[in-house]
Order: structure tokens, then C-alpha cells, then sequence
């Protein structure tokens, strides 16, 4: 049973000539978006559908990938239209980039970026508010009232002398009324949902084995593929003899794609099995020659023009002509996202249409993606998405859509493609390596008067979006202008393509950037011979919401008060997607080991609409985080990535897992982003604690006890 | 030939090949997908199910080690989230994308059958070979001891 309400433009317009239902479409001012939306059983720019049995059905714009969207977009819609969003149902909008585009990635139908709050914030409670006045008119033009002398509270309207009508008996006539242009919407103190803890909607599916991803998707008819594809990422299949593959039980067919070469079996396993027969010859193409030490040389050798990110006064002059310079360079590894459910789709090609069924954080993407790869039209392509079991940025890449897409086709049946956890680990789209080479010229009272900073690294916006090389990525400079205060300062970036693809990665350049600032800081206090937290203080005075939750993370973290014996503690601090946050980490060393006892976060992220989806994104993106900054290391040899499994990529388990306390500053400023930016400052929290530890200072990623010893 | 087990109390039948994993006899055979693939390896627990009364990996275990045996999935525990681990996992909110929390509860469920009392270095041995990369461990650890004390009192 699926949790997952279908969705698809296609089944709207059926369920409403049917008669069954009605779509009650609002209009919003999106960019380029019509405002024509009333008196249509379907409308693009649907967010709410409420159904002559008075179902409402509330759409999210954004995938369920664990961040909670599923809960957090429908209660800013409930907030306005006045409904128990225990009442309501809830459905991952099908491709439309015109209406569900996020705005504040420029346009496209994508889940990341810890935006889908901040961009729905508004938007959603416009739409929400539109309905609830198109209703209310509906319901005063029946009982021939004033508007005002009307409330729609609860799913219904009421009026005087006990007059009472459901939004269901409403929603036909309310969906030939005008969208209203203005609509008022409650002052915050009025919120009933928003801002409220609320149990998430999908809790229950998830729980009882209900809840349906990608791999659950199962249609009549479908088949089953496992696709080889060439050990160096990109290679092509020369030739390859499927004989002995084809004659094995279950097999329908073999079939080249661009990727690979393809089993298509009667079950996952036959397939799985059979692609062990296949022989394959590959042509391995540029890939092939890169290895982590010849990629680390290049970045650090790289010769690419550098774009300057901001300079203030003439820092280079400062450092040249100070008695005393500190300069470190700090290495970011590749990284894996090693999503708990590996890369899956699910396609039928028939009659010139497609269908794909699965997880993806990109629906107009995944939509645009097949239609150029097999030459179809967009509108001939439908995309259901399914709950994603864990997303991290992964899925905001199309490869294994198109793939599934190929694969339905060549073979003319419903198909479901499957990645093993090797193909998966193996053929990521990584985290791209990092340098950062900073510099700072330190004054007699042991502050920074000048600062340089370096980033060389690759840009993924250049690969997905087609960002020209000459453009500064916003995405690699985040978190790259620290908030101490210093004179002078020179920051750039240098885009510098290692010839390995690589993706967007939960944080993305935050965590990238914080590791180089956050341990840079902690090196000039350590030069000073002052306390890591009293000499960022003092460099904060013109922030107070960066002082705010640095003091307070400290103050948690019990920082004046020395921690049991054998540990110590490491601070750190970012803003990050309008987020402000502070950690401090507390470890200690067991047999060269770090183990990590506690995490104090605090976070002013400004308004939040469900606090405990947040506590639980600081949750995991500290687990995230950590797994990164002990373990996360992908290596190439001769082009292959050699992490295959969780024994050669380890991440955090329950047995390694801090107690992890937080701390919500609040506030009444614009809601920021959570799913992402806590993961950013466990590396440098915990990198500081070990220099505390040891006085050494590792300025390379992972934190191994190789390193730590070494 | 089929092999016959006892799935979730019920007399079950299965065809696929004798080497094939237990899990994938259950989801695409017998079409009970609750339980998931994560590794292959049996180096996640995604696919944790329970074989007379033991957790054990499904991915790992092929349909001929359950003949004649009991297998209990994840829909075993209750269809209707009336299990006190059920319970106690929406009570705290534990899943996020949701994934390996079939694993999760029934690795909890194997842990609690034995011991109603277990402290944090029980549930850590019992649990540690089940990842989650959402990282809901806080809130599962809560969530067991949540469930073991409303087991207790029952």
C-alpha cells in the first residue's frame, strides 16, 4: 500500500471528470507564473485539492527525503486555510517547474539546499490564504452574506443563525470565484500549526513497513534490471558477449545503454546473478588515469585563473611586511553520500509515453533529462516520486532515471533498475577534493591584521547547471567570509576540474569552507596563546548574532569549566543558509581513536515551522557530519573508486554516536535553512578538540587514528 | 521445487533458487516489501528479519537455510503501529527518511524479546550493526527505552 498519493497531472484531470473530485486551484505570484486559475477542475498551480467528500489533499512541492517536508510544507498551507493537518492528505507534486519551482534556486522543481522552508514560507501561506477566502466567498455568495460575517475554521465555514458548510461542499463553487490578488495573512502571533512541534505524517508508514520508495514500486508487468557498468567512471562498453548471461534462469533480455550493459530478468536476483555472467570489454576512457595523489597535486598546482570573492584594504601588502605570518594549507577528501537506499527508478515506455516512478530530489529534471536522452517530448513523460531513503544531494543527479528510462524502452516493458551498494558507492557523484591555503598576518596582541584565503576546487554548478568556468559558483563560496573581524582581506576562489564528476554533498562548500576557517581560527588563537573561544569572542563584536550563539554554545557546553580528564573540546562557528550556529564537540582518544562523547549545538535559524523536524535535522547532520570527519575518505586507483561497502567506507553507528544537545535561539527573523548546515562544524569542532588533545594540528580530512599517530 | 517456511505465522511457499536471499524471496516473490536491501553484505541491517525468534541479516541468508523455519518481518509487528516499539517510535518521532527503520525496530524487537530492562551498552551491542544515515540514533535509543518500560509495566 502506498503512502505516497498518485499524483500525476494526468490523474487529476481523470479523477475530475469523473466527477469524483475537484481541484481547487490558487494562484500565486511566482515568477513568470499566469495569475489565471479560477473556474478550472485542474489548475497548474494546484497546491490544495479538496474533494467532494471534504479529503483534502495538501501537495509539497519538495521531496520526503527524512527532512520532514512532507509535514513542515502542508502545515505552512494549513496555517492559513484553517485545517487539522491530521485531517489532510499529502502528495509530492508531480513536474511542473511553472508552479512548484523553487525560487531560490532559480526556478527549477528541486529539492536541496536547505531551501524548501524558506521558499515556501511565504508562498505556501498565500496559497493557503487564497483558498480560504475563495471559500469563504463561495460560502457567502450561498448564503447571500458578507464575507466578514463568515469563518472558516476547522475545514468548515460558518456563518450566522448556525449556518455551516464543509469545505468539500464548497470547494466547486469556490473554484469558479477569482483567485483574490491580496490576501491578509495572520500575524504570527496568531499561528496555530507554524511554530508548533508536530508529530511528522509520515512517522506511521515508516514504522509498519508501509511507507513506499523507489525499490517498493512494483506495476503490473515489470521486470527487473542490474546494469554493468564500465569499474572507471564514464568508461565505455567496447563489446560484450551476453550468451552465457541470456541463458540463465529468468533472463528476457540483454541490453546496451550508454552507461553499461543491462540484465533484464524475471526477479532482482536472476538479474543480479546473471550480470555475473556477462563479459565486458571496456574503454576506460580519461578517467582511467586519475588517482587521489596526481588529483591533490593538480589541485594544488592548479593554474586556473582565480575568481576574486571580496577584498578589503591590501592584505597581501600586510602579510608581506608583518613580523609575524601563520599560514596553513587544509585538504577536504572525496566523499561518498552512501544513501541507505541505493540508486533505483522505475520506468514504463509505451505508446510513445513514459511513466518514471522513484526517487529523485529534481522532478522537472528527471522529466527534461529522459526526454533529451530518448528524443521525447517533456509533456510525454510523467514523474511519481516516491519517499527517498535519504537523499543528501544524490538525487538531485538524473543518471540512474535516464538509465531506467533506456532500459523500459530498449526492452518495451515496465522495468525496474536496481543499483547494488557497490554499484552505488562506486559510481557517486563526489564530493569534490579541496585545498584551501590561508595566510594571516598577526598584530603584537596576537590578532589577525591581514587575511588571505584559497579555495582551489571543483565546481559541481558548472556540471549540473552549465555554469560558465569564468563565473564564480556560489556554491563553493559559502561559508568562505568568516565574520571575525580583520582589517584586511583577500578572498578566492579557483575552479579547478580534477576530470572525476562530482555532486552536491549535504552542506555542500560550507563544510568544505568551515574546516579551513574554523581551524585557521582556532591556529591564530593557538599562536596568540589565548583561549579558542575568548579570541574568537573578541573578534565578534560586530556580530551579535554570531556572538549570541557562540557565548550560548559555550555556555552549554559548560566551556569556563575544565571537562573530566581525558577530555577536551573544540569550538566552532558558521552562518550558514541564514543560519547561525555554534557547536562545540567533546571527545577524548581511546587507543588513537577519537571517540566523540557530546556535540552542543545552538542554532538561530529564525522562525521555524516545525521545531522538532528541526532538532531532528541537527540530529542527523551531526551524525552526517561526524561520519565524514572520521572516516569519509573515497580514493581512486587507476581511475576506480576502491570504497565498495560500508566495511571500506564506514560511517557513524548507534556504539560511536555523541550525545548531542541543542539549544533553539528564538527568533522572529526569516526562517533559515536546518537540513544542512549543522553537518558543516562537526569537522572543524572536532579537528579543534583534538589540537586541544594532542597540541597537533591535522589539517587533513578524515581525522584517522593513522593521522593522529602519524 | 518450493521451499516451505512459516512467514509472520503463516505457512509460506517459496520457488525463487535455493541461493537466493531470503530477502528477495520476501520482497519480490512473497511481495511483503517492508523490509529493504542496503548492503548485500549483511553489513547494514536494512534487512533485518528474524529466523525462530533470532535478528538476522535476510540479505545474507538463503532460502534454503529457512526451510521448515519461522521468518517474522517487519510486517509482523503490527500492521495497525500498536507495538510498544511502534509506539514508542512515533511517540519520539525516530524516522526521518525512513528507510532502515524496519531494520531498526526489528533488531529492537529482537533485543527487547530477551531483555526488558537493557541499558545503554545492551541496546548499543544490539544495535550497532544497524546504520542510519539519518543519524536517528538519539531518538532511537530514547525510543527503546521508552518501549522497554511500557513492556515492563504490561
Amino acid at each position: 500500500m502506498s503512502t505516497v498519493a498518485s499524483t500525476s497531472r494526468r490523474d487529476f484531470l481523470k479523477t475530475s471528470a469523473a466527477g469524483t473530485g475537484l481541484l481547487l486551484g490558487v494562484s500565486l505570484s511566482l515568477p513568470g507564473g499566469d495569475a489565471q486559475a479560477a473556474g478550472l477542475l485542474y489548475t497548474p498551480n494546484a497546491w490544495v485539492h479538496i474533494a467532494d467528500d471534504n479529503t483534502i489533499t495538501l501537495l509539497s512541492a519538495r521531496s520526503e527525503m527524512g527532512q520532514g517536508v512532507y509535514t513542515s510544507m502542508p502545515m505552512l498551507i494549513a496555517e492559513e486555510l484553517n485545517v487539522d493537518i491530521r485531517q489532510i492528505k499529502v502528495a509530492i507534486a508531480p513536474p511542473d517547474a511553472k508552479v512548484y519551482g523553487n525560487a531560490l534556486l532559480g526556478g527549477p522543481q528541486l529539492t536541496g539546499g536547505s531551501t524548501s522552508v524558506r521558499d515556501g514560507w511565504e508562498k505556501l501561506r498565500v496559497a493557503g490564504a487564497q483558498v480560504r477566502e475563495m471559500l469563504v466567498a463561495a460560502a457567502a455568495d450561498k448564503w447571500k452574506l458578507d464575507a466578514s460575517q463568515l469563518k472558516a475554521w476547522n475545514g468548515t465555514v460558518t456563518g450566522p443563525g448556525g449556518r455551516k458548510a464543509t469545505y468539500g461542499q464548497l470547494a466547486e463553487a469556490a473554484s469558479k470565484l477569482p483567485v483574490p490578488k491580496d490576501v491578509k495573512l495572520k500575524d504570527p502571533s496568531e499561528f496555530t500549526v507554524v511554530g508548533k512541534p508536530t508529530r511528522r505524517l509520515d512517522t506511521p508508514s515508516k514504522t509498519n513497513g508501509t511507507a513506499e520508495f523507489g525499490i517498493d514500486v512494483r506495476l503490473p508487468g515489470m521486470v527487473y534490471a542490474s546494469l554493468e557498468q564500465c569499474p572507471v567512471i564514464g568508461g565505455q562498453v567496447k563489446r560484450y558477449d551476453a550468451s552465457k548471461a541470456k541463458g540463465l534462469p529468468g533472463v528476457i533480455d540483454v541490453v546496451q545503454i550508454p552507461d553499461g550493459v543491462a540484465v533484464v530478468a524475471d526477479s532482482y536476483w536472476r538479474a543480479r546473478k546473471a550480470r555475473e555472467a556477462l563479459v565486458v570489454e571496456w574503454d576506460e576512457g580519461p578517467v582511467a588515469a586519475i588517482d587521489n595523489a596526481g588529483m591533490l597535486a593538480g589541485i594544488r598546482a592548479a593554474t586556473d585563473k582565480p575568481l576574486p570573492l571580496k577584498a578589503v584594504g591590501d592584505a597581501d601588502a600586510v602579510i608581506k611586511d608583518a613580523a609575524k605570518v601563520v599560514r596553513a594549507e587544509y585538504v577536504s577528501p572525496l566523499l561518498a553520500h552512501a544513501t541507505m537506499e541505493p540508486m533505483n527508478f522505475t520506468a514504463h515506455y509505451a505508446n510513445g509515453k513514459m511513466a518514471l516512478i522513484g526517487p529523485t530530489q529534481w522532478q522537472d529534471g528527471a522529466q527534461g533529462a529522459v526526454a533529451k536522452a530518448l528524443g521525447m517530448k517533456p509533456e510525454d513523460i510523467t514523474v511519481k516520486t516516491t519517499f527517498l531513503g535519504g537523499g543528501f544531494g544524490r538525487r538531485i543527479d538524473l543518471d540512474f532515471i535516464v538509465q531506467a528510462a533506456q532500459i523500459s524502452k530498449a526492452v518495451n516493458r515496465p522495468v525496474k533498475l536496481l543499483w547494488t551498494r557497490e554499484d552505488d558507492m562506486t559510481h557517486d557523484f563526489y564530493r569534490p577534493m579541496a585545498v584551501h591555503q590561508l595566510a594571516a598576518a598577526v598584530g603584537p596582541d596576537g590578532k589577525p591584521t591581514a587575511m588571505t584565503f584559497r579555495m582551489v576546487s571543483q565546481s559541481v554548478t558548472g556540471r549540473v547547471f552549465g555554469l560558465p568556468g569564468e563565473v564564480q559558483d556560489p556554491l563553493m563560496t559559502e561559508a568562505a567570509l568568516a565574520p571575525y573581524e580583520i582589517a584586511a582581506t583577500r578572498h578566492e576562489i579557483v575552479k579547478h576540474d580534477s576530470g572525476l564528476r562530482v555532486g552536491y554533498w549535504r552542506s555542500v562548500s560550507h563544510a568544505l569552507n568551515a574546516f579551513a576557517n574554523e581551524s585557521f581560527i582556532d591556529e591564530l588563537a593557538a599562536a596568540a596563546g589565548q583561549d579558542p573561544y575568548a579570541y574568537r569572542m573578541s573578534l565578534l563584536q560586530k556580530q551579535p548574532r554570531f556572538a549570541n550563539v557562540l557565548k550560548m554554545a559555550a555556555d552549554q557546553a559548560g566551556w569556563a569549566t575544565p571537562p573530566a580528564a581525558g577530555r577536551t573540546r573544540g569550538i566552532a562557528l558558521m552562518e550558514g543558509y541564514d543560519t547561525y550556529m555554534a557547536q562545540v564537540a567533546e571527545i577524548s582518544l581511546k587507543d588513537g581513536q577519537i571517540q566523540v562523547h557530546r556535540v552542543t549545538v545552538v542554532a538561530d535559524l529564525g522562525r521555524m515551522v516545525n521545531p522538532d523536524t528541526v532538532l531532528a535535522q541537527i540530529q542527523s547532520s551531526v551524525n552526517f557530519g561526524l561520519s565524514a570527519a572520521l572516516y569519509g575518505d573515497v580514493t581512486l586507483v587507476k581511475g576506480r573508486v576502491q570504497q565498495t561497502n560500508f566495511h571500506n567506507y564506514p560511517v557513524v553507528r548507534m556504539n560511536e554516536a555523541p550525545q548531542i544537545d541543542v539549544t533553539l535561539v528564538p527568533s522572529t527573523e526569516k526562517p533559515g535553512g536546518i537540513g544542512e548546515p549543522a553537518t558543516a562544524l562537526v569537522a572543524p569542532a572536532v579537528a579543534n578538540a583534538l589540537f586541544a588533545a594532542t597540541g597537533k594540528r591535522l589539517r587533513r580530512l578524515p581525522l584517522t587514528p593513522e593521522a593522529i599517530k602519524a | 521445487m518450493s521451499v516451505k517456511f512459516t512467514l509472520n505465522g503463516k505457512p509460506a511457499a517459496a520457488n525463487a533458487e535455493p541461493d537466493t536471499p531470503l530477502l528477495w524471496v520476501i520482497r519480490d516473490e512473497l511481495g511483503l516489501t517492508g523490509t529493504k536491501f542496503g548492503c548485500g553484505m549483511a553489513l547494514c541491517g536494512a534487512c533485518t528479519v528474524h529466523l525462530n525468534g533470532q535478528p538476522v541479516r535476510s540479505c545474507q541468508t538463503p532460502l534454503s537455510a529457512v526451510a521448515g523455519a519461522k521468518v517474522a518481518t517487519i510486517e509482523s509487528l503490527s500492521r495497525n503501529n500498536t507495538h510498544p516499539l511502534q509506539v514508542a517510535w512515533i511517540k519520539h518521532d525516530v524516522p526521518q527518511c525512513g528507510y532502515c527503520q524496519s531494520g531498526q525496530l526489528m533488531s529492537a524487537a529482537a533485543l527487547l524479546a530477551g531483555n526488558k530492562n537493557p541499558s545503554d551498552a545492551d541496546i548499543d551491542a544490539a544495535m550497532s550493526g544497524n546504520i542510519c544515515r539519518c543519524g536517528t540514533y538519539p531518538r532511537i535509543k530514547a525510543a527503546i527505552k521508552d518501549a522497554a518500560s511500557s513492556m515492563r509495566k504490561a
